[in-house]
């Protein structure tokens, strides 16, 4: 019950786009389409399910204070967080690099489709962010599990629903100074006012 | 008739290419279409269409159907003032002093929206949106009684610049412009929007001792967070209204009951309703799927059972709050609506289950319709999207090459 109203939480409440705002480059650059958008929102969640607990193991078995004493009681007192940045960059470009190659093999058109964006996953705010929000909120492995994936699941949604927006605007007669980027900004704020439904609710 | 459409046709010369006032060909063009039904006609190659009812008949209908909870909300608004400064008022009394409140808003808001939807259309060179006519009624109907007039007039000039005009204008927005307008003020001066907002006092007056002008809502809230929590239906009979009898289940259903002005009435909301379906305007797939929505998530709540909102009766969340005028005029606006036919379905259903876990769950707002409405708006295109895909599936499964 508690994993499951962390799930929820995760992907509505605390969404990663409408409450912190995290992993917007991709989210505002690959949103032109809802299949391409859709392809991105699943590499996004399985690099987050498997990131965040990877993240975990390496937190607490060897970066934090009195981590490494598991091989020998020698290093109880080495700290090695100021490494926590580029270590958990390093796993995340690892995971990142592991998608891109099954994509391109699964699926040659997705691969070409998301192009740049698919390595600048590695340096997604999103993906670091939660990484790094397991370690402040003292999550279990479970719990850093169930909070990677549904993470995932939230940003999924919200770049889906950007996408699908953003080609009904097709029919649109946006004035040419907000054609492209700005009138998605727009749209982004609109639909985070949306999300606000969400705020609040306590479980 | 005559005399008019000559008139017009007189003037029309000063406004058309090479005329002394070309640049406000739009304004004299809402002017006419307004008044009578466009001339166009459809080059010999094209689609062919020969119907009275353009938009903009289409939109008065929309407003016809919001006369009843309007006149209603003007009565209410008086009546809730007489009742708590300890008055029985005659009809007409509270016919009066509701005038005197509703109508300036009303012009507030139709005079500011009305503005910067003509600027745009100069500006743009697009036709002045048939669609002001409806959001311009549909936003005093959403709010308190004792809302200031300046916020209306922000509210409006926001909803209809951020929610319509930037994406060009009637039929292209994305959000439901006039819940975009409440929801900027509910999160912009939520002082003005929530509490004790929703009767008018006036100055001086003497309050009946013990008045409260607590809504439904906010009392089945009150009763579930007290320390020792008691159903709601105690609750309404606990309360100041209750004690004359004011609370019961036929209230919420008629409507006499504090509110925002044009929502406390289901029964208004259900006229209207039915002379939007009668006409074809309204959706009425969507009407009855945020109502069942709203009741299957009601009847899930009771099974769970765990406080005494979630225990009060599912019907009564059909006819507190705004949920009868939310699905009635908000849901059912075409353009930030579900486009296909089964979309439709889920959109309302959707929306009716999201009302009801915001009222429930969500103790930061006391009311769920107009989040529920602006987040399923939100992924309506998704909806159709998928709806779509899945049509394209099913037929070319069933094509044979």
């Amino acid at each position: 019950m508690e994993l499951i109203n962390l799930g929820i939480k995760s992907i509505f409440i605390e969404n990663m786009i409408f409450a912190y705002f995290l992993g917007m480059c991709s989210y505002l650059a690959v949103s032109k389409k809802v299949s391409t958008a859709t392809g991105l929102g699943l590499a996004v969640v399985f690099v987050l399910t498997i990131t965040v607990p990877v993240n975990w193991l390496l937190q607490v078995f060897v970066l934090q204070e009195g981590a490494l004493s598991w091989i020998s009681a020698d290093f109880a007192s080495v700290n090695l967080s100021f490494l926590q940045f580029i270590m958990f960059i390093a796993i995340i470009a690892a995971m990142v690099q592991l998608v891109e190659m099954i994509i391109e093999k699964v699926s040659p058109a997705l691969y070409g489709s998301l192009g740049i964006f698919l390595p600048l996953i590695a340096v997604n705010c999103a993906i670091l962010g939660s990484s790094l929000f397991m370690v402040q909120r003292d999550y279990t492995l479970t719990e850093a599990t169930v909070f990677g994936f549904s993470s995932g699941i939230g940003w999924l949604l919200a770049i889906v629903a950007l996408a699908a927006i953003r080609e009904r605007l097709k029919y649109s007669n946006v004035p040419d100074g907000l054609k492209g980027l700005g009138i998605t900004f727009l749209i982004t704020g609109l639909m985070g006012m949306a999300f606000m439904s969400f705020m609040g609710i306590n479980i | 008739m005559k005399a008019l459409r000559a008139f017009l046709d007189k003037q029309r010369p000063l406004f058309e290419k090479g005329g002394k006032f070309e640049k406000y060909y739009y304004g004299f063009e809402a002017a006419e279409t307004f008044l009578f039904t466009p001339n166009h006609t459809t080059a010999a190659k094209g689609v062919q269409i020969r119907d009275a009812v353009d938009l903009k008949r289409l939109m008065m209908t929309v407003v016809i159907a919001m006369i009843p909870p309007l006149l209603f909300g003007i009565w209410n608004m008086g009546y809730q003032h007489y009742i708590a400064i300890g008055q029985e008022p005659e009809f007409w009394q509270s016919v009066a002093l509701g005038a005197e409140l509703v109508i300036p808003i009303i012009i507030v808001a139709y005079a500011a929206g009305g503005l910067v939807e003509g600027l745009f259309a100069i500006v743009r060179k697009h036709p002045i949106n048939e669609g002001f006519l409806v959001t311009g009624m549909l936003i005093p109907l959403i709010l308190p009684v004792t809302i200031p007039l300046w916020q209306v007039a922000l509210a409006t000039i926001f909803a209809v610049v951020i929610a319509k005009e930037v994406f060009g204008g009637t039929g292209m927005n994305v959000l439901n412009v006039a819940m975009t307008a409440r929801a900027f003020l509910y999160f912009a001066y939520p002082a003005d929007m929530a509490g004790d907002v929703w009767v008018y006092y006036g100055e001086n007056a003497p309050i009946v001792e013990g008045y409260t002008g607590a809504t439904p809502l906010a009392l089945a809230q009150e009763a579930t967070i007290a320390e020792t929590p008691i159903p709601v239906e105690q609750a309404f009979e606990a309360s100041w209204f209750g004690q004359f009898e004011m609370m019961s289940a036929w209230d919420m259903f008629w409507g006499d009951i504090p509110g925002s002005i044009g929502e406390t009435s289901t029964l208004m909301c259900l006229i209207g309703a039915l002379i939007l379906i009668i006409t074809g305007v309204g959706s009425w797939k969507i009407m009855l799927s945020v109502f069942a929505g709203a009741y299957a998530m009601g009847l899930l709540n009771n099974a769970i059972g765990l406080n005494p909102f979630m225990e009060m009766p599912a019907y009564y969340h059909l006819i507190i709050g705004s949920l009868a005028f939310g699905a009635v005029y908000m849901a059912t606006d075409p353009v930030s609506a579900s486009h296909t036919e089964t979309g439709k379905w889920i959109y309302g259903f959707l929306i009716g289950v999201i009302t009801v876990i915001i009222r429930v769950f969500n103790p930061a707002y006391p009311e769920g319709v107009m989040l529920a409405v602006l987040l399923m708006n939100v992924f309506a295109p998704l909806i159709d999207h998928y709806v779509v895909e899945a049509n394209k599936k099913r037929r070319l499964s069933r094509a044979t090459v």
